[in-house]
């Protein structure tokens, strides 16, 4: 196997379109999760059984079935339905959806880490409802649950090359264009396996870092 | 049978009140009312029912039977709204503090004036200071709760509930969990309110020295209902119950 610098040459272009494709993906679709999942988080926690129960089967449902299958349904099914997005909205939007019904889990574990007496004090104080989620209960939830947020958008990082399957031109399908037009497979797809690298390996030490100095 | 309030001059009432926790029932039929400005004292063995009391009456939970008065209006049934009204008469200080860990000690005070009774940032950061200046805390207000001793966090704490200027306050053993030496400095404290303000107080306290100092009532509670009570002189010099002579000889 010859390793030709020319070939990594050709295909630097491609590969920068392709990396902002990824990073924009990877920062809309974690504002979705981070979104979403803390509605999903509020929706456990809801009074009434008729919006817990809904919002605990369609997370679960959402969690336990394959980010590829929901890329196709969405991408592939829906239009029959009338409803047609790109296929980079599409594939952002269902990452969003697929890694919120995470984000869901880690808010919940969050939340019910603070302590009761939290509560009680707002109560005490007389809080609003609003206000003693945003003032007293998130600001120390997400101290709890930053590094496992941060590790969440690490796996999306990886989960990004399934787009490839609806043609989103993320890093992976814009290998896979310049290998059908110039047959070498080697240099492109090595370019992007470190790239991956190179944005995931910092990304960890990051929250490790952060999750020690949120430790104590 | 509930009773309408005949006496209109009480500010809290307990009428035929029970609660229960699964088998068990903390508080039996329970009748008792404060009038404003009292100092009453609840005492009695552990799990008898007292900070139940308490927590009922902060809405932290809800009775089973019964009616509970504020001023006359029933906690429940009754409208969120108008039990918000009634919290922010009321003041509660908690065992374990629960001051708020993420914010300085001056944002504990002036978060609750703030959001609820609408002061503007500057008069409710003078309102906490003037309060940390009365708990002996000037030097404290840009720090952490995690940076001050028990004693420390709970005079912040007695500092939060007043920063609201409520007309009622519930202390809930305010002192149990304190080191010793830090807790002569919290009572200190409690009994220059209980001596300066007209604010009404309900205190549950295993302190008996101060439980006399302070009240002028005593409750003696024994498995959920009140058996007997009266001055702090009647019900510690000559309690007339034997189960109240029981409790003291082993407390004192």
């Amino acid at each position: 196997m010859n390793w030709d610098w020319s070939a990594v040459a050709d295909f630097t272009p491609r590969f920068w379109d392709g990396l902002l494709v990824t990073l924009q993906v990877l920062v809309l679709g974690s504002l979705i999760a981070f979104t979403l999942g803390l509605v999903w988080a509020a929706g456990f926690r809801a009074g009434s059984r008729l919006v817990r129960w809904p919002v605990h089967v369609v997370t679960e449902f959402i969690r336990t079935t394959p980010l590829l299958v929901q890329l196709f349904f969405l991408f592939f099914v829906l239009p029959e339905w009338g409803v047609q997005f790109s296929a980079l909205t599409t594939g952002t939007l269902a990452i969003g959806l697929h890694y919120s019904t995470y984000t869901a889990q880690v808010y919940r574990a969050g939340i019910d880490a603070v302590p009761a007496g939290q509560w009680e004090a707002a109560t005490a104080l007389s809080l609003p409802a609003h206000r003693t989620w945003l003032t007293v209960i998130l600001p120390q939830a997400l101290r709890r649950i930053a590094p496992a947020l941060g590790n969440y958008v690490i796996a999306m990082l990886k989960d990004t090359p399934l787009l490839a399957g609806i043609s989103v031109l993320e890093m992976l399908q814009q290998s896979r264009l310049e290998s059908a037009e110039t047959f070498q497979y080697t240099e492109p797809l090595t370019v992007v396996g470190v790239a991956f690298v190179l944005i995931a390996y910092p990304a960890s030490l990051l929250v490790r870092t952060l999750e020690r100095r949120l430790a104590h | 049978m509930p009773t309408e309030p005949t006496e209109t001059h009480d500010l809290i009432r307990f009428e035929n009140v029970t609660k229960r926790f699964g088998d068990t029932t903390v508080l039996d039929d329970l009748c008792f009312s404060v009038r404003p400005g009292r100092h009453v004292t609840l005492i009695g063995p552990s799990g008898s029912g007292k900070t139940t009391i308490l927590r009922l009456l902060m809405t932290l939970e809800r009775p089973d039977a019964g009616t509970i008065r504020v001023n006359g209006g029933k906690l429940h049934p009754a409208d969120e709204k108008h039990r918000r009204e009634v919290r922010k008469k009321i003041g509660m200080v908690f065992q374990h503090f629960n001051l708020f860990p993420h914010m300085d000690v001056l944002r504990n005070l002036t978060e609750a004036p703030v959001r609820v009774l609408g002061l503007d940032r500057d008069e409710a950061e003078q309102r906490g200071r003037d309060l940390l200046e009365l708990v002996g805390l000037s030097d404290k207000a840009h720090a952490r709760p995690a940076q001050l001793s028990g004693g420390q966090q709970q005079r912040v704490a007695i500092a939060r509930a007043l920063a609201m200027r409520p007309k009622v306050l519930l202390l809930d053993e305010v002192t149990s969990a304190l080191d010793p030496e830090l807790v002569a400095g919290v009572l200190d404290l409690l009994r220059d309110i209980a001596r300066t303000t007209d604010i009404t107080m309900l205190c549950v306290t295993h302190e008996m020295g101060f439980a006399r100092d302070i009240s002028d009532e005593v409750l003696m509670f024994d498995s959920g209902k009140v058996i007997e009570s009266g001055s702090p002189e009647k019900i510690f010099g000559d309690p007339g119950h034997e189960r109240t002579r029981e409790f003291l000889g082993a407390v004192l």
